[in-house]
């Protein structure tokens, strides 16, 4: 089998007295978009920052492209570009001076510089705005100016840290757009997002961080599968019967709204199903719901089969 | 293979300078602001309180080495805003994450100030002489009082790097600016010491603004320089060459966070 170009081997990342990382371990291909899927605070940001060289874990290993994190860490910078949260590029230069700047900062050939520059410009869309400062351009101009600077150096691998958060609709669309095509020319791309539905249009392969570690990974259809694709939310009149229907249905149950959610596969039968269950107890629920599953439903599901007992989830 | 690397870090310095040069030139505020400043302290002492304050010379020739601290001062603690604005917006994250070398950012920023600096002092300076500053000063002076505001300028600029990485927002990095700018005025800078309560004169002689400014007006106008040279150039060297250690220590102690 092939090696994987990112190898990270139970990492540990401690702040103060908070783990935010838990003996984190995972592996991920060449030129495949990996996603790390968690919610605020779950630890992807320190993930990341710590395989572009940032920040140092406390324990652990990690290989990208068969170098040494820590022993070969300029090597690593070699390979590697980063695309931080923040859009960091220069204000008060306009998007090709910040190019330029970077290309020569990554030791280009000063005419190479130029002529990649121009096409990226152009790959990006951002040839109108070329030479406008960049404090005039809207948020998802700043951000394909940031990924367009993540590429000169012609990475092998590429850090976007929640490159959509921020983003309205349509230019969220379009990062999409250009996030597959780069995979598509065959770099490997590590992506973090708080959105289910990102990590499902663009990833090959997902995992889940929770409080500092993986608890899941697969692809998007794996991951969907353990949730169900669809739920069926029921949401009952008051504590008692909402009680008494979980006894029933073993579901995903919400004590602030009253309501339990089922995994589904979408069809009538499965309803009816449901329904006939707590019929035949007597009982009613007030009103019912279908969805799709959030990324709230994986971590409920994958969260509960560590723990007994509700999760209070916040 | 040294001499590459030493080759990059030099081209690294120049193309991060280039970047705060162009900053200079888009955000005139600053540059109006660390001109302005002074000019217009300048004006005001020499117009408004300048007539009731008796120095034994000129009062224009007393103050205007003063006005010239103020301004280099101001000038160059504005570097601790620049350097926590890249702190704080990403860009600093990117670039380490690079195979840059680490201490040219900080030296852009550096020769950032040096440029600014020299732009603003001119200025004033030429201000200064067309309202009456006459400074007799050979050219062997005005190379010193050169070398002098140069030292001046590193040291402060430096100190503010440290500020600049220290702090967590441009608030607090500004908040530097009025550290160094009102510093000279406990000092001899504006009146002389000798009319301050005891304990305010102890501190005011025993500051590093003043041996540099009673150097300044000794180089400018002739005044007796006496102890203050030597004291100058320990006072800033020294704070120079702890304010470098400082600087990139931390700056390289933030990649371990």
């Amino acid at each position: 089998m092939e090696q994987p170009i990112i190898s990270v081997q139970n990492m540990n990342k401690t702040y103060g007295k908070k783990n935010v990382l838990n003996g984190l371990s995972f592996d991920i291909n060449r030129g495949t978009i990996f996603a790390l899927l968690g919610e605020n605070g779950a630890g992807k940001t320190t993930t990341v920052r710590i395989l572009s060289t940032l920040i140092k874990a406390d324990r652990g290993t990690a290989t990208i492209a068969g170098h040494d994190l820590y022993r070969d860490a300029n090597k690593v910078r070699s390979v590697i570009s980063l695309t931080g949260q923040h859009a960091s590029v220069d204000e008060l230069l306009t998007g090709k001076e910040n190019l330029i700047l970077m290309g020569k900062l990554q030791h280009l050939n000063r005419k190479a510089v130029i002529a990649r520059a121009n096409s990226l410009l152009e790959q990006f869309d951002l040839l109108e705005a070329a030479n406008k400062p960049v404090k005039t351009y809207s948020g998802g101009m700043r951000r394909r100016l940031d990924i367009a600077i993540s590429l000169l150096g012609t990475p092998e691998i590429i850090f976007l840290d929640e490159p959509t958060t921020g983003l309205d609709p349509r230019s969220r669309m379009n990062m999409w757009k250009l996030i597959s095509e780069l995979a598509k020319s065959g770099v490997t791309i590590f992506l973090t997002t708080q959105y289910l539905d990102e990590a499902d249009q663009l990833a090959d392969k997902l995992a889940i961080i929770h409080q500092g570690r993986i608890i899941e990974e697969g692809t998007a259809e794996e991951l969907k599968s353990l949730v169900g694709e669809e739920k069926i939310e029921l949401t009952f009149h008051d504590q008692i019967s909402l009680d008494k229907a979980q006894d029933l249905l073993n579901g995903q149950i919400n004590k602030q709204n009253l309501s339990i959610s089922l995994s589904t596969d979408g069809t009538a039968s499965s309803l009816r199903n449901v329904l006939n269950k707590l019929h035949s107890n007597h009982m009613e629920p007030l009103s019912i719901n279908f969805r799709k599953p959030t990324l709230d439903d994986v971590f409920l599901q994958l969260t509960k089969r560590d723990r007994e007992g509700v999760l209070q989830h916040d | 293979m040294t001499n590459t690397k030493w080759y990059w870090a030099i081209s690294d310095g120049w193309n991060m300078s280039g970047r705060s040069l162009r900053h200079l030139f888009r955000n005139p505020e600053t540059i109006f602001l660390s001109v302005g400043l002074p000019i217009t302290l300048m004006l005001l002492f020499v117009y408004v309180f300048g007539g009731a304050i008796q120095t034994g010379t000129a009062y224009i020739n007393y103050v205007v080495p003063g006005v010239i601290i103020t301004c280099v001062g101001y000038g160059s603690s504005i570097t601790a805003i620049s350097v926590t604005q890249d702190m704080v917006g990403g860009l600093f994250d990117r670039l380490r994450s690079m195979p840059v070398h680490p201490a040219s950012l900080l030296v852009g920023h550096v020769s950032g100030s040096f440029i600014r600096n020299i732009m603003a002092t001119s200025l004033v300076i030429l201000v200064a002489i067309l309202i009456g500053f006459r400074p007799n000063a050979s050219l062997m002076e005005w190379l010193q009082v050169i070398g002098v505001l140069s030292l001046f300028l590193f040291a402060i600029s430096w100190l503010a790097v440290i500020f600049g990485l220290l702090a967590n927002s441009v608030e607090i990095a500004s908040s530097f600016t009025f550290l160094i700018m009102f510093s000279p005025y406990i000092s001899s800078a504006f009146v002389p010491t000798d009319t301050m309560p005891t304990w305010l004169q102890w501190f005011a002689e025993y500051q590093p603004m003043t041996p540099l400014i009673e150097t300044m007006r000794g180089l400018l106008i002739g005044t007796p320089i006496n102890q203050y040279g030597w004291l100058t150039v320990v006072w800033f060297g020294g704070l120079l060459v702890i304010s470098l250690f400082i600087a990139i220590h931390l700056f390289n102690r933030k990649r371990s966070q």
